[in-house]
């Protein structure tokens, strides 16, 4: 490879430095003003708003299970009614599924994965500007009608036929349906993104066994995404139907099925627990070689461990159905399919141990929550070996046991990295650090708060305290225990608080980060921090799995990238071969007219079918009003 | 850091076309997408049969005509829609102006019949469990081709347009013929589930 001199003053191999800069920051930025944010497509806004919407979510579905927890602290107390209890739990658990931690898994690709495989913006950057407008407005379609008390209660899970047309009555369970229509809409849009992003924009030289761990598990999470949410989508539509124009889809008085809801949704649910758990994984194995200076134990086992793991999700649905009575043979497949998922599990486990066991850990806040995250996930996943068993099962479904287990793999198993990426990626973000001192009380408080809290409900569950009850009578002898629990989770609370505190604090007056506060090896710490707009003035080339310990103090990169226009670099599928320079979208407001005119016909749509052949009209003219060519630099070729 | 240039990329295309391109990619995610949805659709129908004594739930398998006549249609348009795809190829304006309003054409025609494939069911949506999933994969498949109609019509006017003549249109036009293919691909099963199931 020669170095050649760009023939035009257009491309970035001319001009200095600050030249360069200051052209690719007048083509790469958005506009200032209300107008210029609503229509910037660059992939690190959108995901900030993201993350911070989802975060919001995460805060206020806390506040929905401290109320929970209110009540539950004493028998027959009477803080919240039987009907709100029912709408709390729902929201609560919809709130951190569907709002919370599936958006904020995604929000963290769309963050991360063009900084890291070294692309200047995600791969169609305008639909991922769509898609967050239209999970903003699902999460505000469930929490106004939450305000309105008419918000859904029939479980986060919805069963038919309670959430049919025979005992759902009004619009409740319509609310959380087309809610699930919104976030499976958005979440699909980031995933056709992420895959093209990771498949397509890739920095020359960075071939399939060099992408960070991170991306991997962005990519087969957005597989996953991909293969599973059809389920969940067609699931809410025909449940609205049914509801609405009266097929007969759950019915089985006229050949419908009861039980065909939750094979389409555990189809997709169990998945949905990979999509939010793959993600969890990645993370920490990019950020725990950064605290134990050194490369990853086992690259590529934890490569097919994330396959094999996305493979495996599709085989398990049924063990959520354990108990509606399925012939034998079928749960004898199941069951073994969930304890074959613990072998990736395990391998995974036993990697990151190695990576430990032989490198020099420095406990930063990072490293803690990654600690915190393997000790809670395995006491989670032997929990859910022990659920994999029908016998086990019938005995404690529908108990506090569940409750217990998922919270550990949920909170254990995704919270735990999640918060353990923001405080190391915090600093990328945002150019500041957040603080040391604040993230060790958030995390002794989160960690033993949150034992205190869950351990207990394993108790009580064994001993029958049944799931989504809103009180209990004094003679049981769960009331001891459930204060106990009701306190803990006042410090689990305690420490989700200084969490949020030193977030925004730092935001405004944290330490200035530098490049590369942590000295990592992956490209998204070639550049500032914050990135700017262009994320890298140069594409970096990359030759080894590590490129910024290779070559710590140079940064092999390519010129030739004009700077009037925004364009990128395509390489190929398989060695990142590059292959062509390809403009990007500039920003539009389209978008987010095309998602105020989705909204309206799918909220519309849940009072009226005709919402859909109307609702389409407005839909059709601002999809034209994308995609026609604007004569712009980027429109041609 | 230091930057050190080892790489100089002005000499690639402007334009990254077929397999190398993102749009590409971007089309064929999407058809994953739907194409996982109609596997689905047609696991629940197969579903619902087996557990339906019998098949259709009180009503005679559908007429033949109407679903008949448009599979031929979608299978007869598979043709022009080569043709428009190579044309697009070649870039050659006046073919690709002049394909796509012919494949405007085969976009339209089968809406016709398809409005004959509902009554040809004898059944309504609300009848049974067989009526909801029948009208329900006519249905989708209806979308379907309106969605492709739409964005047929929509690249024809603006091939007539002052942006037509441009490498990113033409494949822009390969891509909408790909996606063509694939409404006529998904159709077939569903057809046989349709019509040639009740009658096994
Ligand atoms: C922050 C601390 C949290 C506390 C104290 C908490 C507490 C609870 C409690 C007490 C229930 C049981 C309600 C009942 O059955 O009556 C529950 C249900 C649930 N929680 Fe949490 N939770 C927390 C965080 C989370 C997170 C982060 C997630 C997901 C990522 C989550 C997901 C769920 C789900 C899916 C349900 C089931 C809802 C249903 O039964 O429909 N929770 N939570």
């Amino acid at each position: 490879m020669t170095i050649e001199p760009g023939r035009s003053a257009a491309t970035d191999a001319g001009p200095n430095e600050a030249e360069l800069e200051r052209r690719l920051t007048q083509t790469w930025s958005s506009q200032r003003g209300f107008w210029g944010a609503v229509a910037s497509v660059d992939h690190k806004v959108i995901a900030r708003r993201y993350i911070v919407t989802a975060l919001v979510f995460l805060a206020l579905g806390g506040l929905l299970a401290l109320a929970m927890r209110i009540q539950l602290a004493r028998p027959e107390a009477r803080f919240i009614d039987a009907d709100r209890y029912n709408q709390i739990f729902t929201m609560h658990g919809s709130n951190m599924m569907f709002l919370f931690a599936v958006p904020v898994m995604e929000a963290m690709a769309v963050y991360l994965v063009p900084l890291m495989v070294g692309t200047r913006n995600i791969a169609f950057p305008r639909l991922n500007a769509f898609s967050y407008w239209i999970f903003l407005a699902g999460g505000l379609l469930l929490w106004i009608s939450f305000a309105l008390d008419t918000a859904p209660d029939v479980g986060w899970f919805a069963y038919a036929p309670l959430s049919g047309p025979e005992y759902g009555a009004g619009k409740r369970a319509d609310i959380w349906a087309q809610m699930i229509t919104f976030t499976e809409l958005s979440a699909l849009a980031i995933a056709v993104e992420i895959v093209v992003t990771v498949l397509k924009q890739r920095a020359p030289g960075m071939s399939l066994d060099r992408i960070p761990l991170l991306v991997w598990s962005m990519l087969v999470m957005a597989s996953l995404v991909i293969m599973a949410m059809p389920a969940i989508m067609f699931a809410s539509s025909t449940l609205i139907m049914d509801r609405l124009v009266g097929t007969q889809f759950y019915n089985p008085a006229e050949g419908g099925d009861a039980l065909l809801w939750q094979h389409l949704f555990w189809f997709f649910g169990h998945p949905e627990v990979y999509i939010i758990f793959l993600p969890a994984v990645g993370m920490v194995s990019t950020i725990l070689p950064t605290f134990v200076r050194r490369p990853i134990f086992g690259y590529l086992p934890l490569v097919m461990a994330l396959i094999a793991t996305g493979v495996l999700a599709f085989g398990l649905w049924v063990h959520h159905m354990f108990v509606v009575g399925l012939p034998r043979l079928g749960e004898s497949f199941f069951t073994a399919s969930s304890m074959a998922i613990a072998i990736p599990a395990g391998i995974q486990i036993f990697c990151w141990l190695a990576t430990l066991w032989a490198g020099r850990p420095v406990f930063k806040v990072p490293l803690l929550f990654l600690i915190g995250f393997i000790v809670t996930f395995v006491i989670g996943g032997l929990t859910g070996v022990m659920v994999a068993s029908v016998p086990f099962d019938s005995q404690v479904h529908d108990t506090y046991f569940v409750v217990a287990h998922f919270h550990y793999v949920l909170i254990g198993g995704a919270v735990f990295p999640l918060i353990a990426a923001i405080y190391y990626w915090f600093p990328k973000m945002t150019g500041r650090m957040m603080s040391e001192r604040l993230g060790r009380w958030a995390f002794w408080l989160i960690f033993i708060g949150f034992h205190v809290t869950f351990f207990p409900m394993h108790i009580l569950g064994l001993q029958g305290m049944p799931r989504r009850i809103y009180t209990y009578q004094p003679d049981l002898p769960w009331g001891t225990l459930n204060l106990f629990v009701s306190l803990s989770s006042v410090v689990l609370s305690l420490g989700f608080l200084i969490f949020f505190i030193d977030i925004i604090r730092s935001w405004s007056s944290g330490r200035p980060a530098g490049e590369n506060p942590w000295n990592a090896s992956t490209l998204e710490w070639a550049t500032g921090s914050p990135p700017p707009p262009y994320n890298f003035r140069a594409i970096p080339v990359v030759d080894t799995r590590d490129p910024l310990w290779s070559q710590p103090d140079e940064l092999p990169v390519t010129s030739g990238l004009r700077s009037d226009r925004r364009e990128l670099l395509i390489s190929s599928v398989v060695e990142a071969l590059p292959e062509a320079r390809e403009s990007s979208p500039q920003d539009s407001v389209w978008p987010f007219w095309a998602a105020i005119a989705t909204s309206i016909m799918l909220i519309w749509s849940i009072f009226s079918p005709w919402a859909i052949v109307w609702g389409s009209v407005p839909i059709a003219v601002t999809l034209i009003g994308w995609f026609w060519p604007k004569g712009a630099a980027e429109d041609e070729s | 850091m230091k930057e050190r240039m080892i790489l100089d990329v002005s000499r690639l295309p402007l334009h990254a076309t077929g397999t190398a391109s993102p749009t590409w990619w971007g089309t064929c995610a999407f058809m994953l997408i739907e194409g996982s949805g109609f596997g689905l659709v047609i696991a629940i129908y197969l579903y619902l049969m087996s557990l339906a004594p019998h098949w259709p739930i009180d009503a005679p398998p559908a007429d033949l005509w109407a679903g008949t006549s448009l599979t031929a249609m979608l299978l007869a348009s598979v043709v022009p829609n080569i043709w428009v795809s190579r044309w697009a190829q070649q870039r050659n304006l006046k073919k690709v102006r002049l394909g796509l309003v012919l494949m405007s054409f085969c976009g339209m025609a089968p809406l016709v019949f398809r409005a004959f494939e509902f009554p040809a069911l004898h059944v309504r949506w609300d009848d049974s469990a067989y009526g909801s999933i029948t009208w329900t994969i006519l249905g989708l498949h209806t979308v379907h081709i309106l969605t492709d109609l739409v964005d047929t019509l929509v690249l024809a006017c603006l091939m007539f347009s002052r942006h037509g003549d441009n490498a990113r249109r033409y494949g822009d036009v390969e891509d909408n013929a790909l996606y063509w293919h694939f409404v006529v691909i998904t159709w077939l099963p569903l057809y046989a589930c349709i019509y040639w199931v009740p009658r096994l």
